[in-house]
């Protein structure tokens, strides 16, 4: 399988050299507090949810598309996990798979709904993921009534707050959804065409991809990525409800920018997205030593978004002005 | 084209008017002149942000900052106005120049530096906010001066109910229609609006025949500031207090309320009276469920029904007409291979 899908050299540059000046004046800045074991493990469990919700938006922004349900989808995919966990069938551990198949189960349905709507109805993503998004958050409510549902059991528990060999569980959980992720865009059939359609459908189109099934299964592996991200929520907040992180939308979107996704489709990789979570989970996670408003550092966040395009426009603009 | 655009509106007036007998028949309180009125007042607010919103669509572009820029206009607009005092005229002034400013930003940014409109809008989106909260600390302002509660009253026609109670045509509802009617002037008869949808259509070729791009798109960003600024001093005339959160968080909802009726997301297309239309479209749904006792944690399923069921049946028709010339091309290709075989 070819592999010409790297991100630009000088991209990936400016961003590993933001994430390190990054780290480099927070340490500065929290001497004594930033490099110490109890925020090193809390920005570990922090940035797995960000970061799968933000894998599962980059996946369809590779396509060309966007998924503005993805926090709808784990939404209701938590709340359904958690009426089941509540209502206790059986045994505690077949109440636990019961809902982890129905987590996933609603997520996959909900992808595979956006994917039939993009693909074979021809909706714009934008548009077909926002009524999702609003049907979907719409039943959560009418399900809950607005309410929170809480209190699971450890098992549930230690997915969003235990501890693997040392390394917090849903940070393994999300290395691992990383890694899939990876494979499946580098290594497999799908995942080439992906790219392949982001660039340009009509020419996969004409060379014989079949541009629908792929793209259902993007929106598929979307929604599957939405339901694992709704494990580790509904586990961290020992709750599931309606509007929960939908702050978090955007915020994905940004970060899979901020990785050298292109939001025209075509590019993107893993590793560049990864870099940009730990640069923002550094950021947030410094500040907050600070005592810094939380609202300042989504400040910083879009300030930083704006600097890195600019950036990135006049590195471009240099390399071709070179080249006439 | 014209023909396809006004094809979408009357079918969307057709929904419209469907729903309207469904909900008169359950409750004929919705077919008055006093909940019309109504309607028509609470949703100027969504209405004039709409303005902004089709503008920017129709040059292909989006903005998702708008809702934050509308809070900052909101905000600091009445701050300035407690501080200095002032007059109901200087407070639409002020917010539309800090309006205008924030908006021009996001136009400069997208123009000059090619970052593509959602990506800049989302970051300019939350720079602003970001910057509102950390200097308001999320403070609710609930003394706003009096000529806001003045303004708030005025009423442009004044009916009586049978019980004789005062009702009728709000300034707020005025003011709506008559940046409408002014935006519409603004697309159809300038050269202007005729550059915004010539950039939307395809933007190369609108340099080539000499529209400055650069203006174009400054001004349509702009111009979304100046509609989202005005749209936040509605906000606080309508709701009598400003809350630094309460309006963002309802951008996409505006944007779906503008591509319902009928602009699309490509650019180059969408008018004044689809939007409109499009924005009483969701506005009636909300309304008549107050009306049909419907639950109100059932809005979200119905607009999320009504999106998905308006786009997706336009984009089907549209996919059904891209394989409809397929089939007209078939018919010519035999002859020109007999010609080539000759």
């Amino acid at each position: 399988m070819m592999r010409p899908l790297r991100l630009e050299k000088k991209e990936t540059s400016v961003l590993v050299g933001i994430m390190i000046l990054v780290i480099i004046i927070m340490v500065l800045a929290n001497p004594g507090t930033f490099l110490t074991y109890t925020n090193m493990k809390g920005m570990a469990y922090q940035l797995p949810e960000l970061g799968i919700l933000t894998l599962a938006m980059m996946v369809v922004m590779i396509s060309g598309g966007i998924n503005l349900s993805i926090i709808a989808t784990a939404n209701m995919a938590g709340i359904v996990a958690a009426i089941i966990l509540k209502s206790q069938p059986g045994s505690p551990s077949v109440a636990f798979l019961l809902a982890l198949g129905a987590c996933l189960g609603v997520s996959s349905a909900i992808g595979l709904l956006n994917g039939v709507l993009v693909a074979f109805v021809e909706m714009p993503p934008i548009l077909a993921t926002l009524g999702t998004m609003t049907l979907f958050n719409g039943i959560s409510i009418v399900i809950t009534k607005g309410y929170v549902i809480s209190g699971f059991s450890p098992a549930v528990l230690y997915i969003g707050n235990g501890m693997l060999l040392g390394i917090p569980f849903p940070l393994l959980i999300f290395l691992l959804a990383a890694i899939v992720m990876s494979i499946f865009l580098r290594k497999t059939r799908t995942g080439f065409s992906l790219f392949m359609i982001g660039s340009n459908a009509m020419a996969t189109k004409f060379s014989g991809i079949n541009n629908m099934a792929v793209l259902i299964r993007t929106y598929l592996v979307s929604g599957i990525y939405s339901g694992i991200a709704a494990l580790v929520m509904i586990s961290r907040f020992n709750s599931a409800k309606s509007g929960y992180g939908d702050s978090y939308l955007l915020i994905t979107i940004l970060a899979a920018v901020l990785g050298g996704v292109k939001s025209e489709g075509g590019f993107g990789n893993v590793s560049g997205v990864v870099i940009a979570l730990i640069t923002l989970q550094v950021l947030s996670s410094g500040f907050n030593l600070l005592r810094v408003s939380s609202f300042l550092t989504t400040a910083i966040w879009g300030f930083i978004m704006i600097a890195v395009m600019v950036t990135n426009f006049l590195i471009e603009n240099r390399k071709t002005r070179g080249a006439t | 084209m014209k023909r396809l655009l006004a094809r979408h509106e009357t079918y969307i007036f057709g929904i419209i008017v469907v729903f309207s007998i469904i909900i008169t028949a359950i409750n004929p309180n919705f077919l008055t002149l006093e909940n019309a009125f109504d309607i028509l007042k609470s949703n100027a607010f969504t209405g004039i942000m709409a303005i902004g919103v089709l503008f920017v669509l129709i040059s292909g572009g989006i903005d998702i900052s708008f809702a934050a820029t509308a809070t900052i206009a909101e905000y600091l607009t009445v701050l300035i106005c407690l501080r200095v005092g002032g007059s109901m005229l200087f407070a639409f002034f002020s917010a539309l120049v800090i309006g205008i400013i924030l908006g021009a930003v996001n136009g400069y940014l997208i123009d000059r530096f090619a970052v593509p409109p959602i990506i800049t809008t989302i970051a300019t989106m939350n720079l602003y906010y970001g910057l509102l909260i950390v200097f308001s600390k999320g403070r609710w302002i609930y003394a706003l001066p009096q000529y806001f509660r003045t303004f708030a009253d005025i009423r442009v026609i004044t009916l009586y109910t049978a019980e004789g109670l005062p009702y009728g045509l709000s300034i707020v509802t005025a003011l709506w229609f008559v940046l409408m009617v002014l935006s519409a002037g603004l697309l159809f008869y300038t050269r202007l609006g005729r550059s915004i949808y010539a950039v939307g259509g395809d933007a190369i070729s609108a340099k080539r025949v000499g529209v400055s791009v650069k203006m174009v798109r400054i001004f349509v960003y702009a111009f979304m500031g100046a509609m989202a600024s005005v749209a936040g001093i509605v906000q606080a005339l309508l709701v009598q207090a400003v809350a630094p959160n309460s309006i963002v968080g309802k951008e996409l909802n505006v944007i779906a309320a503008v591509v319902l009726g009928g602009a699309s997301l490509a650019g180059g297309v969408g008018t004044v009276s689809g939007m409109f239309l499009g924005v009483m479209l969701l506005a009636i749904v909300q309304n008549g469920m107050t009306l049909m006792r419907v639950p109100a944690v059932w809005y979200d399923v119905f607009v999320g029904l009504v999106i998905l069921f308006s786009v997706g049946s336009s984009s089907w028709k549209v996919k059904k007409e891209k394989v409809g010339t397929f089939i007209d091309i078939e018919p010519l290709s035999p002859p020109m291979v007999q010609e080539g075989g000759r």
